[in-house]
């Protein structure tokens, strides 16, 4: 985070007009749309994707976890992931009681509507098929994961896992996680996960899942990461990474070579890339949990040309708190998902030009 | 009407003041003395205690009964620790109704709950560091505060700041109040020692409180209550008084002689109450049974008008008393931490 106030008084002028010149987008903010039955409850709703069928996934810290063990933690459940038909009539849970399902951070559809769903509690992405079977899950739950924080947790902050000690992931070529926060696809079917908090860096996998090649370190350079939380690939395959505590979108080719930067957005907490011939870019510079700052979420074209943006940080309709995820099939229909007031919010954009 | 006590002090003989002092009370330990209301000479007023009166399903159980609130239609609400925190539904006659909240994510420690005027009920979370807003039909509408991630996520919660404690987030919050407005006012609480005003959307206004005994600090505001004029009541728990701030929190007055106020309520109606709980806390200072335990009913300028109740295991009797609800000044509603219960209590204040 501190590299942002850097980044920002070099190209002040950047960060400071071009984002405040943005022209408002008229929307519609419907709080209401998700219908759930009497028992069940959003906490918070990390993340939000839809399918091809307009089915919608919400992937939301449920928040009943529980630890078994004393010298040695078990801590199992935190998060459930619920479906919900396009005009948002619950469906089903998928994965109830799932080993990886600890603390929910973002889901993701990829072009065959299987769902994805990424854990930054037990650093797994965890892979089901559009009928909600597991197929396939990437990197590894650490085996001890100590919630209070008190000693005989594993090895630190991290959580330790695989039982040696030290961070997942760091310096390995290989897709052991620390804290992942997104993934996306390329048309090859490719995967690019952002892996944030500790390693800061984006992992690239083939379409089978084998590790292909990693990127980035902690630092405010182009091409590394402070928190990257949040990934995105267009149709050519440039990746595309929310940089949220260096306050900018990196854009990189398909192998990972440094192209540019979108530094007049914010933070982005949540970015999204819209399919078809037109895409357009999306980047939520929302609120941090402790403050209602911010909030605005931009609509830009792929090169950083911002066409407007709509919303602010609140608690009420048409606005958002600390929006984390950005569903964004259809470019003026898009799902929000908020962290800090438990609900998905669909986003009607009119007037789009 | 600052500071009753040295008032009182005046007008009262000495000895008048431990005239009508508890048998024993020769042999209170030294917290116990500390802990004894000042004012004496209360005037009791009869009471009773509907037993059993919530019917709990046979597979269900209170546990800790920290809080309880009654709706416009006379529903009760219990916020309880149960093997979860817990939040029940319950009709006026107290049928089991149906459970809030099943498996909230801000369900973490329950603390208080209360029922605003339009019908919405808002749940209080010391565990999860929450104040969480339900629409009558039981779905959350606003969310205040946020749950701490767990210690082992990438981005621990910060350090409590106690100087610049955050606008938006606890430390272990204690209750909720509203304005004719609807501005929301939270005590905050045992980590934080502060009162905190929003608008009715959930924005930040001002707040007021520090850690400490001077006048405006507080030390652990425990419970609050709003009168129809807009001022706020603070239990000022640790610090043994009641603290009243206006509309903007400035500091109004203290009541320090109803002992240590753990739970306020204030009727709502042309002449309003105020009750305060002098709650006996637990059983590890059995002497403190002597001298805590009453709930006391005051003018709102802090004038006592009278008392009832006292520690213990009975129907009747108070065992760690922590919330009040007093929409019918005459017919209270009370949940108590120890004995995992809430009473019904019919007050014949006119001694019928």
């Amino acid at each position: 985070m501190k590299g942002s106030g850097l980044f920002c008084a070099v190209v002040w002028v950047f960060c400071g007009l071009l984002s405040a010149q943005a022209p408002e987008i008229a929307f519609d903010g419907n709080i209401d749309f998700l219908k759930l039955p009497a028992n069940i409850h959003l906490g918070e709703a990390a993340g939000v994707a839809t399918n091809s069928k307009g089915n919608i996934f919400v992937y939301t810290r449920s928040g009943e976890s529980g630890v078994m063990g004393a010298s040695r933690f078990f801590t199992y459940g935190g998060s459930r992931l619920f479906e919900f038909d396009p005009a948002g009539k619950y469906l089903r849970e998928i994965g109830t009681g799932v080993y990886g399902f600890l603390f929910a951070q973002s889901v993701r559809i990829d072009a065959q509507d299987n769902i994805w769903a990424v854990d930054r509690g037990s650093n797994n992405i965890i892979k089901f098929d559009p009928s909600g079977r597991f197929l396939q899950v990437l990197s590894r739950k650490p085996e001890s994961v100590n919630p209070t924080g008190a000693a005989g947790g594993g090895e630190g902050r991290g959580g330790g896992g695989r039982g040696r000690g030290g961070v997942p992931g760091q310096g390995v070529q290989g897709d052991s996680f620390n804290r992942p926060t997104d993934i996306s696809w390329d048309a090859q079917g490719n995967m690019f996960v952002s892996d944030a908090y500790t390693n800061a860096r984006i992992v690239k996998l083939d379409k089978t899942g084998r590790f292909v090649k990693t990127w980035g370190a902690k630092g405010s350079d182009p091409g590394q990461f402070d928190m990257p939380n949040s990934v995105a690939v267009d149709a050519r395959g440039n990746v595309y990474v929310a940089d949220l505590g260096n306050k900018r979108i990196q854009v990189f080719d398909n192998d990972g070579t440094f192209k540019t930067q979108i530094a007049n957005v914010g933070a982005p907490w949540a970015i999204c890339v819209s399919p078809g011939a037109h895409q357009y870019l999306y980047s939520s510079n929302s609120n941090q949990p402790d403050a209602l700052d911010n909030g605005e979420i931009y609509k830009m074209e792929l090169d950083g040309t911002v066409l407007g943006k709509f919303g602010t940080a609140g608690k009420q309709a048409k606005e958002f708190g600390t929006a984390n995820e950005i569903d964004c099939r259809n470019p003026n229909t898009l799902y929000i998902g908020e962290v800090t007031n438990w609900r998905v919010q669909k986003v009607t954009l009119r007037g789009a030009r | 009407m600052s500071h009753v006590t040295s008032l009182l002090a005046v007008l009262l003989p000495a000895a008048n003041l431990f005239a009508q002092a508890p048998a024993g009370s020769q042999n209170l330990s030294p917290a116990a003395l500390a802990t004894r209301a000042k004012v004496q000479n209360v005037p009791e007023i009869p009471y009773e205690s509907v037993p059993n009166f919530l019917k709990m399903p046979a597979n269900l159980y209170l546990g800790e009964g920290i809080g309880i609130a009654t709706n416009s239609k006379g529903h009760i609400f219990v916020y309880t620790r149960s093997q979860r925190t817990r939040l029940f539904e319950f009709d006026q006659n107290g049928n089991f109704v149906r459970e809030i909240g099943e498996g909230l994510y801000g369900f973490v420690f329950a603390h208080a709950v209360r029922v605003d005027p339009q019908d919405n009920i808002w749940a209080v979370d010391e565990g999860s560091n929450m104040v969480i807003k339900f629409n009558p039909q039981g779905r959350v509408v606003m969310t205040l505060g946020r749950r701490p991630e767990p210690a082992d996520a990438a981005l621990p919660s910060p350090a409590p700041d106690p100087a610049n404690p955050g606008k938006y987030i606890f430390n272990r919050p204690t209750d909720v109040g509203w304005d004719a407005d609807g501005n929301i006012f939270v005590t905050d609480g045992y980590g934080n020692s502060r009162i905190v005003k929003y608008d009715k959307r959930g924005r930040f206004i001002t707040q007021a409180g520090t850690r400490g005994s001077e006048p405006g600090q507080l030390n652990l505001p425990h419970s609050m209550a709003m009168d129809a004029k807009g001022n706020a009541y603070v239990a000022d728990r640790s610090n043994r008084r009641i603290q009243v701030f206006d509309n903007d929190l400035k500091f109004k007055a203290i009541y320090d002689n109803v002992g240590t106020p753990w739970e306020l309520c204030i009727s709502p109606g042309p002449h309003q109450y105020l009750f305060s709980s002098n709650t006996f806390p637990d059983n590890n200072d059995y002497t403190l049974a002597g001298v805590t335990g009453e709930v006391y009913k005051m003018e709102l300028d802090g004038t006592v008008v009278g008392k009832f109740g006292k520690a213990g295991k009975q129907w009747g009797e108070f065992s760690g008393l922590h919330e009040i609800d007093c929409r019918n000044p005459d017919v209270l509603y009370v949940s108590e931490i120890q004995l995992w219960r809430a009473q019904k209590l019919i007050l014949h204040p006119s001694g019928r």
